[in-house]
């Protein structure tokens, strides 16, 4: 490639992820150390101009907010609980679904892995929404317990917790089988069978051959799940109860009815600062399998 | 171990499939309250094409989904082409960094951003004057764009380098050499890197609830501020439309990737 | 030295006992029958080897002996236990895989005591059984190194350490040479059959290289299309091949279509249309009257080049040179008969300037009457 041609395919679209994404993430910043003010928009100015002097005002009162108020530390841990959890959860339904299609006849495990993958492509609002209707008071599945006797009264599912775990579950799995499936389909068979050669059973060949070596899809996709399960925000909306404090709703509530954006800002930074060590790992994980 | 993988494949399938079997289901049913069943009725279907707010909403996110999804892919081609082949030069990992950050950031977190830089853009340049579906785009093109990237620099990366090498020893143009070999070779990870940016932006709230102003909702914002009130009959046939339409695309689409990487091997 | 030589004559007089027994073993997938009626006995210390191009069904037989695929028919008898029915993992076989199959998240040390630890034995004694097959194989310095930081040949030592750890009856490899170069194929064929002698285990290996089953093997095996053509000593398998199959598949051979002329006890006649002058053979050929069309069958290396007509009244005819190649220790020469067929045949270069035939020369080709073999 030529110099200058080089210098343009690399240009562009390092331009535009400079102007929409480098820029608003420091504006991010920036807001975070302004003061909340009834203005348009509502929050200070870093810089001013006082008798032709520069003056700089920076404020740490959203950040000590946020320590003062427990709320928000409940928040964040809430958040992690929940993402820790369901992420464990899909783990352990995924990973024999996975294993399950990494190990099926090759021609069925391009049919299996679409059928896993093609919820994740539809709509992941529509898919929330449709537990709403499951997990209602005269839902599908309070009705279907009492008819078999297991319970006599509706079960209050919906606007719980245990429906935003269900929620994630159900809306991240594909997330996890793909990246296990991709590690486990790669296995040298003959691995396995040396194992059983030399003398071990099924379950030893599993937890000694083959769970070790899966160590990176396990990795892989549990990031994907715990990711972005930390910050959401519509599955805690649609399906837990007012009391689901999670942090993405925080942020939401912070901005859109607080009006308080500094606060949002700097919620939002530190949500960024705790994902960074996982981000990180993954990361690295991603770049030692290429 | 394959006995148990293979009744856990089977639960997980169905654990995936039913919910949205039952919301197809419960669309047909003619009672207003959603989970009373009172037979079947095709009625609220008939409500859902008479609703002109709420078909308004869809042209527009289609219309949004098609040009975010069509930017994403331009751009992403660029970002592939330096994600792979550029090598080093200054601020590469910067640009690798930018390039993931909408796959690892919360969507809260990339709405927020970008509201605050259209604001503060119109507060210091005057523009945009207004937040709409221009902003919303702008906001979708950023996200697809990402996502586009992985799809085709992944492909791009599998691509033996010595096919483009032996069309520059023929005599080729580096243009004549992109145009003619890698694009064509790189086309369906292409297709299905606009496929992914078009439902991306189909299915988004949290960024477009931040971006977009009044008069420019979308079909997602549509739906959850309706959704949020409770089930409504009409957001099921509404919704099995959507997972209908997304269905047939997915599956035509895979149908098409499928026989060609088929072709490939 | 002293030793080895006790050693070897120990196990030659242990070599009388049967310790492999396969009966009758078929293999089918499906319609295809990958093994077909397969019976062998294989003999307590001996190496034994597979031999047959893709396809021709000897993995799968290896694989059956494994115990990682069931016969469809017949059974298989180790030690005079039946042990058709047996999972792998409680078969006191053991396998060296192709390209090694080591475990990569495993050291040297952990995948050779992985067998090992399946058997419970205390932590010592599984210790101490590494360190003394890391000695074996000359591996001991390497014990802590994963897989992917060793060479192929370091790779192979392991892989042998590993399936000899367990001490099992019978030792089965699997293309034991297929990863490595061909330099270095030569050198761990000898240290392979070394360590597997010192040992002494039993061992069944299959390979499509027959340079590699007949440096390796005691007795040798041609498989083809699921079927055993012929077993026997590397010798018997190229001097006394029993059909064409076999001829071809080891080697190269001239091969006339001939009809039988007079027979006696001591001497057959054949003629040949691709030969003026008839075939004398030095020994007599059972047979049915019917069926007089044989083959006759000649190598390459038997079958002399000269310049100027032999004076006996068979076993000789008139050709040109129609190539050669020139490999250093020999030549091959391609000689074109009257009748259009090509004759292989090779010179060997002990003089350093020798006249040599050229293109289109006049030559004569001619072997002994006890050179060749008859075969259907």
């Amino acid at each position: 490639m030529k110099r200058w041609s080089r210098r343009a395919i690399v240009s562009v679209p390092y331009f535009w992820l400079g102007l929409f994404l480098l820029v608003p993430l420091l504006l991010v910043i920036k807001v975070a150390f302004a003061e909340a003010a009834r203005a348009i928009p509502p929050f200070s100015s870093l810089t001013e101009f006082e008798d032709g002097i520069l003056a700089i005002r920076i404020s740490i009162n959203s950040f000590a907010v946020l320590f003062e108020d427990t709320m928000y530390l409940q928040a964040f841990f809430n958040s992690v609980v929940i993402a820790a959890g369901a992420t464990l959860l899909c783990l352990l339904i995924g990973y024999p679904m996975a294993y399950a299609i990494a190990r099926a006849p090759a021609h069925q495990q391009s049919i299996l892995l679409m059928l896993v993958l093609l919820p994740s492509w539809t709509s992941f609002l529509i898919r929330v929404y449709a537990w709403m209707t499951i997990l209602g008071q005269n839902g599908p599945l309070n009705n279907f317990l009492i008819s078999i006797g297991l319970i006599s009264e509706p079960l209050e599912i919906l606007n719980t917790n245990l429906a935003v775990y269900i929620g994630i579950v159900y809306s991240y799995l594909p997330f996890m089988v793909l990246p296990l499936y991709a590690n486990l389909v790669k296995h040298d068979l003959r691995l396995i069978e040396a194992a059983q050669d030399l003398g071990a059973r099924g379950l030893t060949t599993f937890t000694r051959i083959t769970l070790p070596l899966s160590k990176n899809g396990i990795i892989a996709g549990s990031m994907l799940v715990f990711i972005p399960a930390v910050g959401e925000y519509v599955i805690p909306e649609l399906l837990g109860g007012s009391d689901t404090l999670v942090i993405g709703k925080v942020v939401w509530q912070e901005f859109f009815n607080n009006r308080d954006w500094p606060v949002a800002s700097a919620l939002a930074l530190l949500l960024v600062l705790a994902l960074l060590a996982p981000i990180v790992w993954f990361q690295r994980n991603q770049d030692a399998v290429r | 171990m394959n006995k148990f993988s293979k009744t856990m494949l089977a639960v997980g399938l169905a654990f995936l499939y039913i919910p949205m079997l039952i919301l197809v289901i419960y669309s047909f049913n003619e009672s207003r309250l959603v989970t009373v069943w009172a037979g079947w009725s095709t009625k609220w279907y008939g409500e859902l094409w008479q609703d002109k707010q709420l078909m308004a909403a869809v042209w527009r996110s289609l219309t949004v989904a098609f040009y975010s999804a069509t930017a994403s892919v331009f751009l992403a081609i660029f970002a592939s082409v330096v994600m792979v082949r550029a090598g080093k030069f200054r601020g590469r990992t910067l640009f690798s960094g930018l390039i993931t950050a909408p796959l690892v950031m919360p969507d809260v977190l990339l709405g927020l951003a970008m509201l605050l830089l259209f604001v503060s853009s119109t507060q210091a340049f005057g523009v945009p004057t207004e937040r709409g579906l221009f902003t919303v785009w702008l906001a979708h093109t950023t996200l697809g764009l990402a996502y586009a990237t992985v799809v085709i620099s992944s492909r791009l990366k599998e691509m033996d380098p010595r096919i483009e090498e032996a069309a520059f020893d023929l005599g080729a143009s580096a243009l004549t050499v992109f145009t003619r070999i890698t694009m064509p070779i790189i086309a369906p990870a292409i297709g299905a890197g606009w496929l992914l940016a078009f439902t991306l932006s189909l299915d988004d709230v949290v960024l477009a609830s931040f971006v977009s102003g009044p008069g420019a909702t979308t079909l997602p914002i549509e739906v959850f501020s309706s959704v949020r009130m409770g089930v409504s009959p009409m957001v099921n046939a509404l919704a099995t439309m959507i997972l209908l339409v997304v269905s047939l695309f997915t599956m035509a689409a895979w149908y098409v990737l499928h026989k060609q990487s088929k072709r490939a091997s | 030295m002293l030793t080895t030589l006790a050693a070897r004559k120990q196990s030659a007089a242990l070599r009388d006992r049967t310790l492999l027994t396969i009966n009758g073993v078929s293999k089918y997938f499906g319609e295809t029958r990958a093994v077909d009626d397969v019976s062998l006995e294989i003999r307590q210390g001996e190496i034994f080897a597979l031999l047959g191009g893709s396809g021709s069904g000897k993995s799968t037989l290896l694989r059956i002996l494994a115990g990682f695929e069931q016969p469809s028919t017949g059974s298989v008898q180790l030690d005079g236990v039946d042990i058709t029915a047996l999972p792998p993992n409680l078969r006191p076989v053991n396998m060296m895989f192709q390209s090694y199959a080591l475990f990569p998240h495993m050291s040297v040390a952990d995948n050779i005591a992985f067998g090992l630890k399946q058997d419970k034995l205390p932590k010592e004694e599984v210790q101490a059984r590494v360190e003394s097959m890391l000695k074996l194989v000359k591996m001991s310095k390497f014990a802590k190194r994963k897989p992917h930081q060793l060479s192929g040949g370091q790779m192979q030592r392991v892989a042998l350490a590993r399936s000899l750890a367990k001490q099992p009856k019978l030792l089965l490899l699997d293309e034991p040479m297929g990863a490595l170069d061909k330099k270095l194929r030569t050198e761990m064929q000898l240290e392979l059959v070394d360590i597997i002698e010192k040992v002494g285990v039993t061992c069944v290996m299959v390979t499509h290289d027959q340079e590699e089953a007949m440096t390796m093997a005691d007795r040798i095996a041609i498989m083809d299309e699921g079927y055993i053509q012929q077993v026997g000593t590397p010798v018997d398998i190229y001097e006394n091949p029993i059909n064409r199959m076999v001829a071809e598949f080891v080697g190269s051979i001239n091969l006339f279509e001939c009809v039988l002329g007079d027979e006696a006890a001591d001497h057959t006649i054949l003629h040949s249309e691709a030969l003026d002058r008839p075939i004398y053979v030095g020994h007599g050929f059972a047979t049915d009257i019917d069926n007089r069309e044989v083959t006759f069958a000649v190598r390459p290396e038997k079958t002399w080049l000269t310049t100027e007509a032999p004076e006996q009244d068979y076993n000789w005819e008139k050709g040109t040179v129609a190539d050669f190649a020139y490999l250093g220790g020999h030549s091959i020469y391609y000689v074109e008969l009257r009748s259009g067929q090509i004759v292989q045949c090779f010179l060997a270069n002990t003089e350093r300037k020798a006249e040599r035939p050229t293109w289109d020369d006049e030559v004569f080709i001619s072997w002994e009457s006890d050179s060749g073999v008859i075969i259907r």
